[in-house]
């Protein structure tokens, strides 16, 4: 699914770029740096805006296009930030078969926000994930550290209520 | 003789004696074999993706990519064979499924890539396809059009872009099936870091990328019986317009342009080769007074306006370094709209001039509010490349190879050999040197006319030149890639300069952005920019003046208005100035 630029205005400290400085300097003599900065940066910020990999790339000396295109490639990366809670749907095959795309949808529906977005509260994201291992539970939604299993459209509004 | 560094590789039955670090693809070319590539393009982007290549090799499993598998000595290679033709036509067909296939009205119907391919391999029909592909037009930006409903996602734009120019301003996004080229974060190319350069169009494979035209635009001026419009040729449009019209490459073709923009309607036609004999008054003269008074060194170029927009977003320290004159694009509008004006008592808001450049970054130059004159005229007032100057002569119905030759109008067609040079990487160098040497060394002194040092291919020369009591230190650099290392070295105190000429394009401007295109297979075979060198320099050769200040109609524009190079009148209407880019607005 597309990595959507985030509508969210960036909201990064001075002590986040010191740190996201300080990692970059950390890797910019190995070969290959970008990958765990961008991780590193993640952890730092919770997402990549613009803002970062601006950083990144006036620091790496390489072009923010390209830096892009990595962080858009990869699924663990996100241009979005994520909300107070974060909702997954398992979109793995196991889950899949039996009807989690529905949940998905009905998730959707519920918090008026698209996969890989956050709501206008920053309460909620809403993320599809792949197989979290655990399919004799299928189909699964998490909330932050929370599974729940053999889920139906019906249940989702109620469970995620008590996040409210 | 056994040579460790050449191997022996037989390729459909042929044996070639190759050297070691050849891939298949190259070996098979030394024994006259065309293998089919779409994402393919030599030295720029050689990574396996679109699998048009596939060949069968000794010690391979399956088939492999031919233009990045190594070959070993001994290795037989197997181009052509059943499972091969499957293969690639099983390819093709699944990458026309998701490309949006308009031929007939495609920019590029006469020279796709892609649609070449299918004529050679004999695919006559797609089996799947894409429904409703609707176009994706990116239109932002004032020299190309992206569409990437054509795009058959090959990157060789985006290598091209990184690699051989250093910006980087393209990229593939998302995975899978949702990959598509774009800029960061989805923006406008006009918003972007890109100098405009037009080596992305030059090396796509299909319409995805193609120039934006404004011959509808300069048809309608010439209309327009009220205005009076004026076409002013680049010195590389000569050698390269005849590509278009199966001309020899790098043949001059000068005299049948003339007169085929003297059928197409234009009042004037003058030869911006007189305007690069100016550029070289006022350019010169400012490096002998930047060198006797102390001014910022050492100096470069300016007549390249992709470089000047890369020192723009790049080195913000080096814009005093940049000299200030105009390009000869801009110098010859300017002209035309003060001095031809005032002589002819005409009405500089009349005129359009219409100039046809190799170069698709002109386009974005006549735009530049900073080069309005003080009449409040812009200089130039549309930017064709060769390409739409050929395509109006198509379209006109003139069989371009039995159009008999005219001369340029006085008085701004005559030019001097230094001039025609202009297009060839260290040509503005040596055309400089040709001019300072005689007047640093005076009138009287033996100077030399020919600087080879500056001339050919190499990315980056370099050399010093003593010049009467003078010692000059120059470098030459064509492609961004080899600016970039040449500035560095300059950064770093490495390298010392006193004139540094860049020119974007590797070779120079007659391998602009504008000129005619070639598929990866010509530009694998045959060097493109050095045929249309060679044809510069034999223009050079035959003629009766080559250096700038003995151009007669120069001279004369002097005496008559501007006084002399570098003069307060040569200041407003030939100089001008640039601003710092931020490289990634936010």
């Amino acid at each position: 699914m597309p990595n959507c630029k985030t509508t969210v205005p960036f909201a990064g400290t001075e002590e986040q770029e010191r740190q996201l400085r300080e990692v970059i300097a950390a890797h910019k003599g190995e070969q290959g740096p970008l990958m765990p900065i961008l991780h590193e940066a993640q952890e730092i910020y919770g997402y990549l805006p613009e803002e970062v990999q601006k950083i990144i790339a006036e620091e790496l000396n390489i072009p923010l296009s390209e830096i892009y295109g990595v962080t858009t490639f990869y699924t663990r990366f996100t241009l979005n930030p994520k909300g107070e809670n974060q909702v997954s749907v398992c979109l793995g095959t196991a889950c899949y078969v039996k009807g989690s795309a529905s949940v998905l949808a009905e998730v959707e529906k519920v918090l008026g926000c698209e996969v890989g977005a956050m709501t206008d509260d920053g309460k909620f994201s809403v993320d599809a994930t792949r197989c979290v291992g655990a399919c004799g539970l299928a189909p699964i939604m998490l909330v932050n550290d929370d599974v729940y299993g053999h889920m139906t459209p019906d249940r989702v509004a109620g469970i995620l209520a008590k996040y409210m | 003789m056994a040579d460790n560094n050449m191997v022996k590789v037989t390729v459909d039955g042929v044996e070639v004696s190759v050297p070691a670090d050849y891939k298949i693809i190259d070996a098979a070319r030394e024994a006259g074999i065309k293998i089919p590539t779409l994402c393919y393009l030599k030295g720029v982007n050689e990574f396996g993706s679109c699998r048009m290549c596939l060949v069968e090799a000794t010690g391979a499993r399956g088939l492999v990519a031919a233009c990045v598998y190594p070959v070993s000595d001994g290795m037989v290679v197997t181009t052509d064979s059943p499972a091969i033709r499957k293969s690639r036509r099983n390819s093709l067909e699944l990458i026309l499924s998701n490309h949006r296939q308009e031929c007939t009205t495609c920019e590029r119907n006469d020279n796709c890539e892609l649609r070449q391919l299918c004529a050679d391999l004999g695919v006559d029909h797609v089996r799947y396809q894409i429904e409703n592909l609707e176009p994706q037009l990116e239109e932002s930006a004032p020299h190309l059009i992206r569409d990437n409903s054509k795009c058959i996602l090959c990157r060789r734009c985006v290598a091209v872009c990184r690699k051989t120019q250093q910006v980087g301003v393209l990229t593939p996004a998302d995975r899978g099936f949702a990959t598509h080229i774009e800029h960061a974060f989805g923006r406008d190319m006009a918003e972007v870091n890109c100098v405009n350069c037009g080596q992305c169009i030059a090396a796509c494979p299909t319409g995805a990328l193609s120039l934006k035209s404004q011959t509808n635009q300069v048809r309608e001026a010439i209309q327009d019986e009220d205005k009076i419009v004026i076409a002013i040729t680049a010195p590389s449009v000569r050698v390269g317009l005849g590509d278009r019209f199966g001309e020899p490459l790098g043949a001059n073709t000068e005299g049948k342009m003339v007169t085929a923009l003297k059928r197409l309607g234009f009042d004037y036609v003058f030869d911006v080769d007189w305007a690069a004999d100016v550029t070289i008054m006022e350019e010169g003269t400012e490096l002998i007074d930047r060198i006797a008074n102390g001014g910022t060194m050492p100096m470069f170029t300016s007549c390249c306006p992709g470089w000047i927009k890369y020192c723009e977003y790049y080195h913000h320290d080096l814009l005093p370094n940049l000299s200030t004159c105009r390009s000869p694009q801009q110098m010859h509008g300017g002209l035309i709209k003060t001095y031809w004006a005032e002589r002819n008592h005409i009405d500089p808001s009349k005129i359009v001039v219409v100039s046809i450049m190799p170069c698709t970054a002109k386009k974005f130059e006549i735009e530049r509010e900073e080069q309005r004159l003080d009449n409040g005229c812009m200089p130039t007032d549309f930017s064709l490349t060769t390409r739409e100057l050929a395509d109006m002569i198509v379209e006109s119905g003139m069989v371009f190879g039995m159009l008999k030759d005219t001369p340029f109008d006085p008085i701004m067609g005559e030019s001097t050999g230094a001039a025609v040079i202009f297009g060839a990487s260290g040509g503005v160098m040596e055309a400089a040197l040709r001019t300072a040497a005689v007047i640093l060394a005076g009138p009287e002194a033996d100077v030399p006319l020919i600087f080879e040092e500056t001339r050919g291919l190499e990315g980056i020369k370099e050399a010093t030149y003593q010049v009467g009591e003078t010692t000059l230190r120059i470098a030459v650099a064509s492609g961004l890639n080899n600016a970039e290392r040449l500035i560095q070295a300059i950064k770093s105190g490495e390298a010392h300069y006193d004139f540094v000429e860049i020119m974007t394009c590797p070779g120079g401007c007659i391998n602009g952005g504008g000129q005619p295109q070639h598929s990866a297979w010509e530009k694998s075979i045959k060097s493109i920019p050095a045929a249309r060198i060679k044809g510069t320099y034999n223009i050079d050769d035959k003629m009766p003046l080559r250096r700038s200040l003995e151009n007669p109609e120069v001279k004369m524009m002097y005496d008559e208005y501007l006084d002399r190079p570098n003069s307060h009148n040569a200041h407003q209407i030939l100089h001008c100035t640039y601003v710092e880019r931020e490289l990634y607005k936010i």
